[in-house]
């Protein structure tokens, strides 16, 4: 079977503008929490989230091109820039049919959808405009990044909620392998810091209303946590074939050696309480890598901070790892970044290949309190960055859909 | 230059990201501002609302160039 490395990757996130600001965050244990910025939230049951700071967009896409598309694509082609050039790709040596892209969002141009239906139906007579539709859809991101970059291979976005970026990666991994292609950028964005994006959350009861200390609010398996923290921004992923990036001589951060997909089948939006699906996706990507549980070093979990989320998710891991989950460190990265929606599953997998590259385990900030439902024996790599060999890291990404993905990464 | 003829070439440097000096009253959206299909159905969008008049489709077809934009909505004022 042909073999798929990782020789690119881009960041843009609330804990660091570029690749080497995110692993400074996540090695220092920074939060990205604070008040919103972006609309007045007095209003609002939850008033804080984690937004991006200071991102200039016009330094990367032209004016009137930043214009004409959402912040979730402009956050996309943000860091398919960096990716791009980390990877020290030639366009003009590579076969640009034979390189795709996939690209996931949970929502897409929520701003957009909010924004300029509100302004078109208050018009007397309704006019919608033009770049509504190119706006708001998912499958721009993508597109937007193959048109920059002429990039002619296999283009289309995933839509698994919160696992739609890793849906994405799994596509680009399952396709290069397969032949269809041999080099992806993949990855995911998202900008679901809105009114409409914040006031849904808050009604789901999903989201911490811990108004009066935002950067204490996001503290997976924590036996205070409320509800997770709205996150914005992208991760890009280059994937290529092994041959072709050896043959380029290009820099190999981490090979991609399983995937795994499964679903709940169970509820909309809570988790089956027993992490049915989310141990069955653990267990395919460990068989589809030919490991054992014993070979992990580091599980990077979807750990969101709800009540029910992180307690199935823990269950899950004993369930699959059985001792060898206190062999392993484990840490919920949202912790420091919120919760970037469809754009987790690129991020957090960019934190497992840091822990590779590093060999550190960025920690679970915000731990106060031990919760009595969760294993103390797990290290879930409390407040603190841990030094470790890490040569075999496995991130997990869970959707609303009852979607649930498993990405293992090993050391090259 | 008119009022009027100020808030056209106002909205044409916001919406098509263009430099205030290229917008002549000969240059065209689409050949010589860089617009597309889209961007010249937004911008009637745009005299519409601020000028408050409703363009029909059949009018909004023989507006392809600044000047032509400044005569029709001038039209309409008087």
């Amino acid at each position: 079977m042909r073999r798929v490395v990782i020789t690119g990757l881009g960041a843009l996130t609330p804990i660091g503008n570029t690749l080497d600001g995110y692993k400074e965050g996540l090695f220092n244990g920074k939060s990205g929490a604070g008040r919103i910025t972006k609309f007045d939230p007095t209003h609002f049951k939850t008033q804080f989230a984690c937004e991006l700071k200071e991102v200039n967009v016009e330094e990367h896409i032209g004016r009137k091109e930043a214009r004409r598309i959402d912040p979730f694509s402009q956050y996309a082609l943000i860091v398919a820039e960096e990716a791009m050039k980390d990877s020290g790709i030639d366009l003009d040596s590579v076969d640009r049919d034979r390189f795709g892209v996939i690209w996931g969002s949970g929502i897409g141009g929520f701003k957009t959808i909010e924004e300029d239906i509100e302004d078109s139906t208050t018009r007397e007579i309704p006019k919608y405009s033009p770049f509504l539709i190119p706006k708001l859809i998912t499958d721009i991101a993508p597109g937007h990044i193959s048109i920059k970059y002429g990039l002619r291979g296999l283009n289309y976005a995933t839509v698994s909620a919160c696992a739609s970026a890793s849906h994405a990666i799994i596509n680009a991994t399952d396709y290069i392998r397969m032949g269809r292609a041999d080099l992806i950028m993949s990855g995911g964005s998202e900008a679901a810091i809105t009114k409409a994006g914040v006031g849904g959350f808050s009604s789901m009861k999903a989201l911490s209303s811990r108004n009066d200390d935002p950067q204490a609010a996001s503290r997976p398996f924590d036996a205070e946590r409320d509800g997770f923290v709205l996150g914005e921004g992208g991760g890009a992923i280059l994937l290529e074939e092994l041959e072709h990036a050896k043959a380029r001589g290009a820099k190999i951060y981490a090979e991609v050696v399983g995937v795994g997909m499964s679903a709940d089948a169970h509820h909309i939006t809570a988790p089956h309480p027993e992490g049915l699906g989310a141990s069955n996706v653990m267990k395919y990507a460990l068989k589809d890598a030919g490991l054992s549980t014993a070979d992990v070093d580091y599980i990077n979990v979807h750990g969101t901070s709800t009540p029910l989320g992180d307690i199935a998710e823990t269950k899950a891991i004993g369930k699959v790892f059985g001792a060898d989950a206190y062999d392993l460190n484990i840490s919920s990265t949202k912790s420091m970044t919120g919760h970037l929606l469809g754009a987790a599953g690129a991020v957090e997998a960019i934190a497992g290949i840091l822990a590779i590259q590093h060999n550190i385990i960025p920690p679970t900030i915000n731990h106060h309190t031990p919760d009595p439902d969760i294993d103390p024996k797990l290290n879930l790599t409390f407040n603190q960055a841990q030094e470790k060999k890490v040569d075999i890291a496995l991130s997990n990404t869970f959707g609303f859909g009852g979607h649930n993905t498993t990405v293992i990464f090993k050391r090259y | 230059m008119s009022e009027i003829a100020e808030k056209v070439k106002k909205i044409i440097v916001d919406k098509l990201g263009v430099d205030e000096a290229e917008v002549s009253n000969e240059a065209s959206f689409t050949n010589d501002l860089g617009a597309d299909s889209l961007d010249t159905v937004e911008l009637i969008m745009e005299f519409e609302k601020e000028f408050d008049v409703s363009i029909p489709d059949d009018q909004a077809e023989n507006i392809a160039t600044v000047g032509q934009a400044i005569d029709y909505l001038t039209s309409q004022a008087g």
